[in-house]
Protein backbone atom coordinates (compact mmCIF):
# COMPACT_ATOMS: atom_id res chain seq x y z
CA UNK A 1 0.00 0.00 0.00
CA UNK A 2 1.16 3.49 -0.81
CA UNK A 3 -0.33 6.87 -0.04
CA UNK A 4 0.71 10.51 -0.51
CA UNK A 5 -0.63 13.60 1.22
CA UNK A 6 0.49 17.22 1.16
CA UNK A 7 1.31 18.29 4.70
CA UNK A 8 3.75 20.97 5.92
CA UNK A 9 3.76 22.32 2.36
CA UNK A 10 5.33 19.20 0.90
CA UNK A 11 4.30 15.77 -0.38
CA UNK A 12 4.59 13.05 2.23
CA UNK A 13 4.55 9.49 0.90
CA UNK A 14 4.33 6.28 2.90
CA UNK A 15 4.67 2.89 1.27
CA UNK A 16 4.32 -0.34 3.21
CA UNK A 17 4.87 -3.69 1.47
CA UNK A 18 4.00 -6.06 4.33
CA UNK A 19 1.03 -8.37 3.79
CA UNK A 20 -0.52 -7.48 7.15
CA UNK A 21 -0.76 -3.77 6.33
CA UNK A 22 -4.08 -1.94 6.70
CA UNK A 23 -5.41 1.58 6.11
CA UNK A 24 -5.38 2.39 9.83
CA UNK A 25 -1.60 2.78 10.01
CA UNK A 26 -1.66 5.32 7.14
CA UNK A 27 -4.34 7.33 8.94
CA UNK A 28 -2.27 7.26 12.10
CA UNK A 29 0.97 8.34 10.40
CA UNK A 30 -0.60 11.17 8.41
CA UNK A 31 -2.47 12.51 11.43
CA UNK A 32 0.84 12.50 13.30
CA UNK A 33 2.38 14.72 10.58
CA UNK A 34 -0.68 17.01 10.80
CA UNK A 35 -0.14 17.26 14.53
CA UNK A 36 3.55 18.12 14.08
CA UNK A 37 2.63 20.80 11.55
CA UNK A 38 0.03 22.35 13.88
CA UNK A 39 2.54 22.47 16.69
CA UNK A 40 5.82 23.44 15.02
CA UNK A 41 4.92 25.49 11.97
CA UNK A 42 6.21 29.06 12.24
CA UNK A 43 3.62 29.98 9.59
CA UNK A 44 0.58 29.12 11.67
CA UNK A 45 -0.77 31.76 14.06
CA UNK A 46 -1.83 29.18 16.62
CA UNK A 47 1.24 26.91 16.62
CA UNK A 48 3.27 26.53 19.78
CA UNK A 49 6.32 27.88 17.94
CA UNK A 50 4.42 31.06 17.01
CA UNK A 51 3.15 31.46 20.57
CA UNK A 52 6.69 31.04 21.92
CA UNK A 53 7.97 33.69 19.48
CA UNK A 54 5.19 36.04 20.58
CA UNK A 55 6.12 35.48 24.19
CA UNK A 56 2.73 33.95 24.98
CA UNK A 57 4.23 30.64 26.11
CA UNK A 58 7.03 30.77 28.67
CA UNK A 59 9.88 28.30 29.00
CA UNK A 60 8.19 26.31 31.78
CA UNK A 61 4.92 26.07 29.83
CA UNK A 62 6.41 24.34 26.80
CA UNK A 63 5.02 20.94 25.82
CA UNK A 64 7.16 17.82 26.23
CA UNK A 65 7.65 17.59 22.46
CA UNK A 66 8.77 21.22 22.33
CA UNK A 67 11.23 20.65 25.19
CA UNK A 68 12.65 17.68 23.32
CA UNK A 69 13.10 19.73 20.14
CA UNK A 70 14.76 22.56 22.08
CA UNK A 71 17.13 20.07 23.62
CA UNK A 72 17.92 18.45 20.25
CA UNK A 73 18.41 21.88 18.67
CA UNK A 74 20.99 22.85 21.28
CA UNK A 75 22.85 19.59 20.84
CA UNK A 76 22.78 19.84 17.03
CA UNK A 77 24.07 23.40 17.12
CA UNK A 78 27.00 22.27 19.23
CA UNK A 79 28.06 19.33 17.07
CA UNK A 80 27.76 21.29 13.81
CA UNK A 81 30.04 24.15 14.93
CA UNK A 82 27.04 26.46 15.15
CA UNK A 83 26.02 25.84 11.55
CA UNK A 84 22.70 24.41 12.51
CA UNK A 85 20.94 27.18 14.35
CA UNK A 86 17.20 27.33 14.96
CA UNK A 87 17.34 30.99 15.93
CA UNK A 88 16.99 33.30 12.93
CA UNK A 89 19.01 36.53 12.57
CA UNK A 90 15.86 38.34 13.77
CA UNK A 91 15.96 36.29 16.95
CA UNK A 92 12.91 34.19 16.06
CA UNK A 93 12.80 30.54 16.95
CA UNK A 94 12.25 28.29 13.93
CA UNK A 95 12.97 24.62 14.51
CA UNK A 96 11.51 23.49 11.13
CA UNK A 97 14.88 22.28 9.88
CA UNK A 98 15.15 19.81 12.71
CA UNK A 99 11.50 18.90 13.09
CA UNK A 100 11.14 17.40 9.63
CA UNK A 101 13.72 14.62 10.08
CA UNK A 102 12.61 14.04 13.64
CA UNK A 103 8.97 13.65 12.56
CA UNK A 104 9.86 11.20 9.76
CA UNK A 105 11.88 9.18 12.24
CA UNK A 106 8.99 9.10 14.73
CA UNK A 107 6.55 8.12 11.98
CA UNK A 108 8.80 5.20 11.01
CA UNK A 109 8.92 4.16 14.66
CA UNK A 110 5.11 4.13 14.80
CA UNK A 111 4.93 1.92 11.69
CA UNK A 112 7.53 -0.45 13.11
CA UNK A 113 5.64 -0.68 16.41
CA UNK A 114 2.53 -1.69 14.47
CA UNK A 115 4.44 -4.85 13.50
CA UNK A 116 5.37 -3.77 9.98
CA UNK A 117 8.84 -4.32 8.53
CA UNK A 118 9.16 -3.28 4.89
CA UNK A 119 8.34 0.35 4.36
CA UNK A 120 9.56 3.84 3.68
CA UNK A 121 8.46 7.28 4.79
CA UNK A 122 9.35 10.13 2.41
CA UNK A 123 8.68 13.75 3.33
CA UNK A 124 9.70 16.20 0.61
CA UNK A 125 12.57 14.01 -0.57
CA UNK A 126 13.89 13.07 2.88
CA UNK A 127 13.54 9.35 3.47
CA UNK A 128 13.59 6.66 6.13
CA UNK A 129 13.80 3.26 4.37
CA UNK A 130 13.31 0.04 6.33
CA UNK A 131 13.28 -3.73 5.95
CA UNK A 132 13.99 -4.47 2.30
CA UNK A 133 16.37 -2.64 -0.01
CA UNK A 134 14.73 0.39 -1.59
CA UNK A 135 15.93 2.05 -4.77
CA UNK A 136 16.43 5.72 -4.06
CA UNK A 137 17.24 8.11 -6.90
CA UNK A 138 19.17 11.32 -6.31
CA UNK A 139 17.37 13.98 -8.29
CA UNK A 140 19.29 15.97 -10.88
CA UNK A 141 19.15 19.55 -9.59
CA UNK A 142 19.39 20.75 -13.21
CA UNK A 143 16.62 18.55 -14.50
CA UNK A 144 13.96 17.56 -12.05
CA UNK A 145 12.65 14.42 -13.74
CA UNK A 146 16.09 12.87 -13.96
CA UNK A 147 18.15 10.88 -11.43
CA UNK A 148 21.93 11.16 -11.30
CA UNK A 149 22.56 8.31 -8.83
CA UNK A 150 20.65 5.24 -7.78
CA UNK A 151 21.12 4.24 -4.15
CA UNK A 152 20.20 0.92 -2.54
CA UNK A 153 19.07 1.72 0.96
CA UNK A 154 17.92 -0.45 3.82
CA UNK A 155 17.42 0.52 7.47
CA UNK A 156 18.92 3.94 6.94
CA UNK A 157 17.93 7.54 6.31
CA UNK A 158 18.64 9.61 3.19
CA UNK A 159 18.23 13.38 3.12
CA UNK A 160 19.04 16.01 0.54
CA UNK A 161 19.58 19.61 1.35
CA UNK A 162 19.85 22.07 -1.46
CA UNK A 163 18.53 24.59 -3.82
CA UNK A 164 17.82 24.68 -7.51
CA UNK A 165 18.71 28.30 -7.56
CA UNK A 166 22.08 29.18 -8.96
CA UNK A 167 24.16 31.67 -10.82
CA UNK A 168 26.04 34.79 -9.84
CA UNK A 169 23.08 36.98 -10.71
CA UNK A 170 21.14 35.60 -7.82
CA UNK A 171 22.30 37.13 -4.62
CA UNK A 172 21.31 37.62 -1.06
CA UNK A 173 19.47 40.96 -0.97
CA UNK A 174 20.42 41.47 2.66
CA UNK A 175 24.09 41.10 1.89
CA UNK A 176 24.80 42.09 -1.70
CA UNK A 177 28.33 40.79 -1.76
CA UNK A 178 27.34 37.27 -0.83
CA UNK A 179 26.01 35.05 -3.57
CA UNK A 180 23.96 32.00 -2.75
CA UNK A 181 25.92 28.80 -2.41
CA UNK A 182 27.91 27.32 -5.26
CA UNK A 183 26.56 23.98 -4.14
CA UNK A 184 23.20 22.92 -5.50
CA UNK A 185 22.52 19.78 -3.57
CA UNK A 186 24.03 17.68 -0.84
CA UNK A 187 22.65 14.20 -0.19
CA UNK A 188 23.51 12.48 3.07
CA UNK A 189 23.04 8.81 3.95
CA UNK A 190 23.01 8.20 7.69
CA UNK A 191 21.92 5.69 10.35
CA UNK A 192 18.42 7.20 10.32
CA UNK A 193 16.62 10.14 8.76
CA UNK A 194 16.87 12.36 11.82
CA UNK A 195 20.67 12.12 11.74
CA UNK A 196 20.93 12.29 7.94
CA UNK A 197 18.64 15.32 7.73
CA UNK A 198 20.25 17.46 10.41
CA UNK A 199 23.77 16.85 9.09
CA UNK A 200 22.66 17.43 5.48
CA UNK A 201 21.19 20.79 6.50
CA UNK A 202 24.26 21.83 8.48
CA UNK A 203 26.76 20.61 5.86
CA UNK A 204 24.87 22.34 3.04
CA UNK A 205 25.14 25.62 4.92
CA UNK A 206 28.92 25.14 4.99
CA UNK A 207 29.11 25.37 1.20
CA UNK A 208 31.96 23.55 -0.51
CA UNK A 209 33.42 22.44 2.82
CA UNK A 210 30.22 20.58 3.66
CA UNK A 211 31.18 17.34 1.93
CA UNK A 212 34.39 17.20 4.01
CA UNK A 213 32.31 17.62 7.15
CA UNK A 214 30.29 14.53 6.11
CA UNK A 215 33.50 12.68 5.19
CA UNK A 216 34.70 13.11 8.76
CA UNK A 217 31.47 11.82 10.32
CA UNK A 218 31.47 8.14 11.22
CA UNK A 219 28.56 6.22 9.74
CA UNK A 220 27.64 8.90 7.20
CA UNK A 221 28.23 9.19 3.46
CA UNK A 222 27.44 12.04 1.12
CA UNK A 223 27.12 13.17 -2.49
CA UNK A 224 27.44 16.82 -3.41
CA UNK A 225 26.49 18.46 -6.72
CA UNK A 226 27.91 21.88 -7.55
CA UNK A 227 26.71 24.54 -9.97
CA UNK A 228 28.87 23.17 -12.78
CA UNK A 229 27.28 19.74 -12.62
CA UNK A 230 30.22 18.16 -10.86
CA UNK A 231 29.41 15.45 -8.32
CA UNK A 232 31.70 14.83 -5.32
CA UNK A 233 31.29 11.73 -3.20
CA UNK A 234 32.63 10.71 0.20
CA UNK A 235 35.02 7.76 0.28
CA UNK A 236 32.42 5.19 1.38
CA UNK A 237 29.56 6.43 -0.76
CA UNK A 238 30.05 4.01 -3.64
CA UNK A 239 28.89 0.98 -1.65
CA UNK A 240 25.34 2.37 -1.57
CA UNK A 241 25.35 3.00 -5.32
CA UNK A 242 25.92 -0.66 -6.25
CA UNK A 243 22.93 -2.85 -7.12
CA UNK A 244 22.02 -5.39 -4.45
CA UNK A 245 21.09 -8.72 -5.99
CA UNK B 1 56.44 61.64 -11.67
CA UNK B 2 56.51 58.77 -14.18
CA UNK B 3 55.63 56.49 -11.30
CA UNK B 4 52.43 58.44 -10.66
CA UNK B 5 51.51 58.32 -14.34
CA UNK B 6 52.14 54.59 -14.43
CA UNK B 7 49.95 54.11 -11.37
CA UNK B 8 47.24 56.24 -12.91
CA UNK B 9 47.32 54.33 -16.19
CA UNK B 10 47.26 51.05 -14.36
CA UNK B 11 44.27 51.95 -12.23
CA UNK B 12 42.45 53.39 -15.26
CA UNK B 13 43.07 50.12 -17.06
CA UNK B 14 41.75 48.13 -14.11
CA UNK B 15 38.61 50.28 -13.88
CA UNK B 16 37.91 50.08 -17.62
CA UNK B 17 38.46 46.32 -17.68
CA UNK B 18 36.13 45.90 -14.72
CA UNK B 19 33.41 47.90 -16.42
CA UNK B 20 33.76 45.84 -19.58
CA UNK B 21 33.76 42.66 -17.56
CA UNK B 22 30.56 43.65 -15.78
CA UNK B 23 28.91 44.66 -19.06
CA UNK B 24 29.99 41.43 -20.66
CA UNK B 25 28.62 39.44 -17.73
CA UNK B 26 25.29 41.23 -18.00
CA UNK B 27 24.99 40.63 -21.73
CA UNK B 28 26.34 37.13 -21.84
CA UNK B 29 25.19 35.49 -18.68
CA UNK B 30 21.74 36.77 -17.90
CA UNK B 31 19.64 34.00 -16.41
CA UNK B 32 17.55 32.37 -19.07
CA UNK B 33 14.66 30.08 -18.51
CA UNK B 34 15.43 27.15 -20.68
CA UNK B 35 13.43 24.01 -20.97
CA UNK B 36 16.62 22.04 -20.70
CA UNK B 37 16.68 20.09 -23.85
CA UNK B 38 19.72 17.87 -24.20
CA UNK B 39 21.86 16.80 -21.32
CA UNK B 40 20.67 19.50 -19.00
CA UNK B 41 24.12 20.11 -17.64
CA UNK B 42 25.36 22.52 -20.25
CA UNK B 43 22.97 25.30 -19.31
CA UNK B 44 25.00 27.19 -16.76
CA UNK B 45 23.31 30.10 -15.04
CA UNK B 46 19.92 28.96 -16.22
CA UNK B 47 17.04 27.94 -14.10
CA UNK B 48 15.36 24.68 -14.97
CA UNK B 49 11.68 25.00 -15.51
CA UNK B 50 10.86 21.53 -16.67
CA UNK B 51 7.87 20.94 -14.52
CA UNK B 52 6.47 24.42 -14.40
CA UNK B 53 3.82 24.94 -17.05
CA UNK B 54 3.44 28.61 -16.20
CA UNK B 55 6.79 30.15 -17.06
CA UNK B 56 7.30 30.13 -20.80
CA UNK B 57 10.68 30.70 -22.41
CA UNK B 58 9.06 32.48 -25.34
CA UNK B 59 6.82 34.83 -23.41
CA UNK B 60 7.28 38.49 -24.15
CA UNK B 61 7.14 40.42 -20.92
CA UNK B 62 6.70 44.12 -20.40
CA UNK B 63 9.85 45.87 -19.24
CA UNK B 64 10.04 46.72 -15.58
CA UNK B 65 10.63 45.15 -12.18
CA UNK B 66 8.03 42.80 -10.76
CA UNK B 67 7.88 41.46 -7.26
CA UNK B 68 6.38 38.03 -6.68
CA UNK B 69 4.30 36.97 -3.75
CA UNK B 70 6.06 35.58 -0.71
CA UNK B 71 5.81 31.79 -0.98
CA UNK B 72 6.05 29.38 1.91
CA UNK B 73 9.10 27.11 1.57
CA UNK B 74 8.38 25.65 5.00
CA UNK B 75 11.92 26.43 6.19
CA UNK B 76 11.12 30.04 5.58
CA UNK B 77 9.70 32.30 2.91
CA UNK B 78 10.86 32.83 -0.64
CA UNK B 79 10.17 36.06 -2.44
CA UNK B 80 11.74 37.10 -5.72
CA UNK B 81 11.80 40.14 -7.95
CA UNK B 82 12.03 39.62 -11.73
CA UNK B 83 13.71 42.31 -13.83
CA UNK B 84 12.53 42.47 -17.42
CA UNK B 85 14.47 44.30 -20.14
CA UNK B 86 13.56 44.21 -23.83
CA UNK B 87 10.86 41.68 -23.06
CA UNK B 88 13.28 39.21 -21.46
CA UNK B 89 14.11 38.27 -17.91
CA UNK B 90 17.51 39.78 -17.21
CA UNK B 91 17.71 39.25 -13.48
CA UNK B 92 15.99 37.48 -10.63
CA UNK B 93 16.70 38.96 -7.22
CA UNK B 94 15.96 37.44 -3.88
CA UNK B 95 14.07 39.67 -1.50
CA UNK B 96 13.69 36.85 0.97
CA UNK B 97 14.87 33.28 1.28
CA UNK B 98 15.22 30.87 4.19
CA UNK B 99 18.28 31.61 6.24
CA UNK B 100 18.42 30.48 9.78
CA UNK B 101 22.08 29.63 10.01
CA UNK B 102 25.19 31.40 11.09
CA UNK B 103 27.80 31.84 8.43
CA UNK B 104 31.05 31.61 10.34
CA UNK B 105 32.67 28.29 10.97
CA UNK B 106 36.05 26.84 11.62
CA UNK B 107 36.61 23.49 10.01
CA UNK B 108 40.02 21.94 10.03
CA UNK B 109 40.74 21.28 6.37
CA UNK B 110 44.23 19.94 6.97
CA UNK B 111 45.00 16.36 6.06
CA UNK B 112 41.78 15.93 4.14
CA UNK B 113 41.49 13.05 1.74
CA UNK B 114 40.84 13.84 -1.92
CA UNK B 115 37.31 12.86 -2.75
CA UNK B 116 36.21 11.33 -6.03
CA UNK B 117 34.61 13.74 -8.45
CA UNK B 118 32.72 13.14 -11.68
CA UNK B 119 30.36 14.93 -14.00
CA UNK B 120 26.84 13.93 -13.04
CA UNK B 121 25.10 11.60 -15.49
CA UNK B 122 21.52 10.57 -16.05
CA UNK B 123 20.61 7.21 -14.53
CA UNK B 124 17.57 4.97 -14.71
CA UNK B 125 14.27 6.55 -13.79
CA UNK B 126 13.13 3.24 -12.36
CA UNK B 127 13.31 3.91 -8.62
CA UNK B 128 11.07 3.55 -5.57
CA UNK B 129 11.73 6.98 -4.09
CA UNK B 130 13.53 10.17 -5.10
CA UNK B 131 15.62 12.29 -2.77
CA UNK B 132 16.03 15.97 -3.61
CA UNK B 133 15.41 19.41 -2.29
CA UNK B 134 11.95 20.17 -3.57
CA UNK B 135 10.59 22.68 -1.09
CA UNK B 136 12.60 25.72 -1.93
CA UNK B 137 12.37 25.31 -5.68
CA UNK B 138 8.61 24.99 -5.56
CA UNK B 139 8.30 28.14 -3.50
CA UNK B 140 10.78 29.83 -5.84
CA UNK B 141 8.69 28.94 -8.88
CA UNK B 142 5.53 30.04 -7.13
CA UNK B 143 6.96 33.47 -6.31
CA UNK B 144 8.58 33.87 -9.74
CA UNK B 145 5.42 32.83 -11.57
CA UNK B 146 3.39 35.41 -9.70
CA UNK B 147 6.03 38.06 -10.50
CA UNK B 148 5.93 37.16 -14.20
CA UNK B 149 2.16 37.14 -14.29
CA UNK B 150 2.38 40.80 -13.38
CA UNK B 151 4.79 41.42 -16.24
CA UNK B 152 2.50 40.11 -19.00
Amino acid sequence: MKETKIIMGMPITVEIRDKNVDAEIFRKVFSYFQHVDEKFSPFKDTSEVTLINEGKIGESERSEEMKEIFHLSEETKKITDGYFDVISPEGKYNPSGLVKGWAIYNAAKTIKEAGLENFFVDAGGDIEARGQYWKVGIRNPFKREENVKILYIKDMGVATSGTYIRGQHIYDSKNNKKTISEILSLTVIGPNIYEADRFATAAFAMGEKGIMFIEKLDGFEGYMIDKNGLGTETSGFEKYAKPIL
Amino acid sequence: MTKTIKKFLLSAFVIISSVFYVLFQRVGNGPNFSNNTGAGLATRNSISQNSSPMVSANANYKDGQYTGTSADAYYGNIQVKAVIQNGKITDVQFLDYPQDRRTSISINTNAMPILKQEAIQAQSANVDIVTGATDTSQAFQESLTSALNRAV
